[in-house]
């Protein structure tokens, strides 16, 4: 339904944004590729809203530039910038029957009512909403609201489509089909999607790259597995999931990674992992920790005493206490965690050289 | 439950003094009044069919029902304006829209009525003006009219108008609005076809409440219209004081008070009474 060149390449540039002393956004410079799928992820009021709005036009930016296909578009207003966007809460109109909804853009771009019938009609199609075409949209359900919210705004074939939370108002089942379903829209269509989420599961599970606000800051942007795996910092580490934090010493560079040592064991560090002062923060997923009843020779590992599981079903989490005092969680098969806390709850906790990764020492 | 009970007794017993008033008051007397419609001068309906036959009783009702249509629109689409700089405007339009809306209500009926005819009149401030500087050589006749009742009760009613449209537009969902300039649609546009018909309830009561307060109007109509322009309380008032002909006078307030009854039952099919403030 649309060819590809149409979605758009955003580039911003030093973005920021003050409410009177509040400074909502600062210093944000992005490229958003054309086509790509990006979320915008943090907690409520990092600034990943506000860089919405400013996308869409309904904020002005107090410094930085935009621009879209090359072409500054910082001071265009909204209507003039042809991005479609889906709200919290769908704003749809409720006045007007699903159909005339999705008609509304094509309406006020004077197309011809043959065009407006055959694309509408089309679109009712592609979000799965046949049947419900004459119904105001206070007789849908809120997945349904949602799929007319959808459909609307992309009726007009935007280069760029804006979401913000869209699914915060959704049961989880829903969530999960809403999700897929968008996921496929973004294939079909091919446009460019930017979407605001402060679900990080959300987040990975959907984008190509994620971009992680926080206190108006970007402090990182990158595919799914790259934030997750090589956080830039801690807050981004601890936003994404779980993650066990353990002190590192003597910290120098090695071939291929780093080593120091922790609680006086020498641990070593392969891939993106580089030492930038003697003393570190190791942190490592505890879904790559796993338990050893005794070290082996070469591999990265520390001694823990077990002090409490609990069940999930597919797996136990189970809660460590290092010699030194660290908490550690690790998730482990059913039957590892029963053995643990059986054997006088004293394990050896180990992971792979290249599941481990450094954080600055103490600092953000 | 017990509680809920007691409740609804201790809410009964704190109406029960404006219900009483109100029996005493207006019911009473109301039912004496249907009594004369069909009993003065003598028992029958032959008030009603004089009713449905005189001419003048007639015109005075189409009268009636022109102006209070006239004055409707014009007030509803005034107050619509005003309404929207008072919601929606900046803190300083918004304080010089709620001095509007609130002055008229701390001048009475009768000075604001006798305040158009000093503007109006034929050797009033208007004609003066536009006398002086030459607009016109003749006075322009703006009171003692049709028009000079319309002008004097759209200026009255307006305020009235503004409460439902007022609440309507304060509930409204600001994202709607920008859901449709972020589509593509200009801020005219937005506002025909998404803000108005968003607002059509408060649309709605407003110009009822206009209607209706419009049907029953005294004061205005009869110092600005001067008896020339009569309308259906002015018209109840002379059969009853001046022509005793008591049985026609109520029978009239019969019909009045049955059609106001059915445009208020109307009325609040579409808004709520606390809207209305």
């Amino acid at each position: 339904m649309q060819q590809p060149g149409r979605a758009a390449e955003i580039k911003a540039i030093g973005i920021g944004k003050s409410f009177g002393s509040f400074r909502a956004l600062d210093d944000l410079t992005l490229d958003i590729g054309r086509g790509e799928f990006l979320t915008l992820l943090g907690p409520s009021g990092s600034g990943k809203t506000t860089f919405l709005m400013i996308l869409a036009g309904f904020v002005q930016p107090t410094d930085g530039r935009l621009y879209s296909d090359g072409v500054d578009i910082t001071e265009r207003p909204a209507e003039q910038r042809a991005a479609g966007m889906v709200f919290q809460g769908y704003a749809l109109f409720p006045h007007m029957s699903v159909e005339a909804n999705i008609a509304f853009p094509l309406k006020v771009r004077k197309k011809s009512s043959t065009e407006i019938k055959r694309r509408v009609s089309e679109m009712v199609e592609r979000v799965g909403l046949k049947g419900h075409e004459k119904k105001l949209p206070s007789q849908l359900s809120g997945g349904q609201q949602q799929r007319v919210a959808l459909a609307r705004a992309l009726v007009f074939e935007p280069g760029v489509l804006l979401l913000d939370e869209p699914f915060s108002a959704l049961d989880k089942g829903l969530r999960g089909q809403m999700q897929a379903e968008m996921k496929r829209l973004h294939q079909e269509t091919g446009t460019t999607f930017v979407f605001v989420t402060h679900d990080q599961s959300e987040a990975l599970a959907l984008s190509s790259r994620v971009a992680i606000f926080n206190h108006g800051k970007l402090l990182q942007v990158g595919a799914p597995d790259e934030v997750y795996d090589r956080p830039a910092n801690r807050f981004v580490a601890e936003f994404l999931g779980e993650i066990n934090m353990l002190p590192l010493k003597g910290v120098r560079n090695a071939d291929n990674g780093a080593t120091g040592l922790c609680e006086d064991r020498t641990i070593t560090l392969r891939g993106n992992a580089s030492a930038v002062g003697s003393n570190a923060i190791l942190a490592i997923r505890p879904e790559y920790m796993s338990i050893a009843p005794e070290a082996t020779a070469g591999e990265n590992g520390i001694a823990a005493t077990a002090v409490a599981s609990t069940y999930l079903g597919a797996a136990t989490r189970l809660d460590l206490t290092t010699r030194q005092g660290a908490k550690v969680t690790v998730s482990v098969p059913n039957e590892v965690a029963a053995s643990a806390l059986s054997k006088g709850n004293s394990v050896w906790l180990t992971w792979p050289a290249e599941k481990g990764f450094l954080l600055p020492d103490g600092g953000q | 439950m017990k509680a809920y009970l007691s409740d609804r007794m201790g809410a009964a017993l704190l109406m029960a003094p404006l219900l009483l008033f109100l029996g005493a008051a207006y019911a009473w007397p109301f039912f004496g009044v249907v009594n004369w419609s069909f009993t003065l001068p003598e028992p029958g309906l032959g008030q009603y069919g004089t009713l449905l036959s005189d001419p003048l009783v007639q015109s005075v009702f189409v009268r009636t029902l022109r102006i209070a249509a006239i004055v409707t629109i014009v007030s509803v689409a005034a107050a619509y304006a005003i309404t929207v700089v008072w919601v929606r405007g900046t803190p300083t339009q918004r304080v010089i829209a709620e001095f509007c809306i609130l002055v008229p209500f701390w001048i009475s009926v009768l000075t604001r009525a006798f305040g158009w005819v000093a503007l109006l009149s034929n050797r009033g401030l208007f004609n003066t003006w536009l006398q002086a500087i030459g607009f016109i050589s003749e006075p322009l006749t703006l009171v003692r009219n049709e028009f000079g009742v319309i002008v004097g009760m759209t200026h009255f009613l307006i305020p009235f108008a503004v409460f439902p449209l007022a609440s309507s537009m304060r509930s409204l969902d600001d994202r709607v609005l920008l859901a449709a300039r972020g589509l593509g649609s200009s801020r005219m546009r937005t506002f025909w076809s998404v803000f108005v018909p968003m607002t059509r309830s408060g649309i709605i009561g407003s110009a009822l409440i206009v209607f209706v307060f419009s049907l029953g109007f005294f004061v205005t109509p009869a110092i600005l219209g001067g008896g020339r322009s009569v309308m259906v309380a002015e018209l109840i008032y002379l059969r009853i004081f001046q022509s005793p002909d008591w049985g026609l006078g109520a029978a009239i307030s019969v019909v009045l008070v049955l059609f106001v009854g059915a445009l208020m039952a109307l009325l609040f099919r579409y808004v709520r009474p606390k809207q209305l403030i």
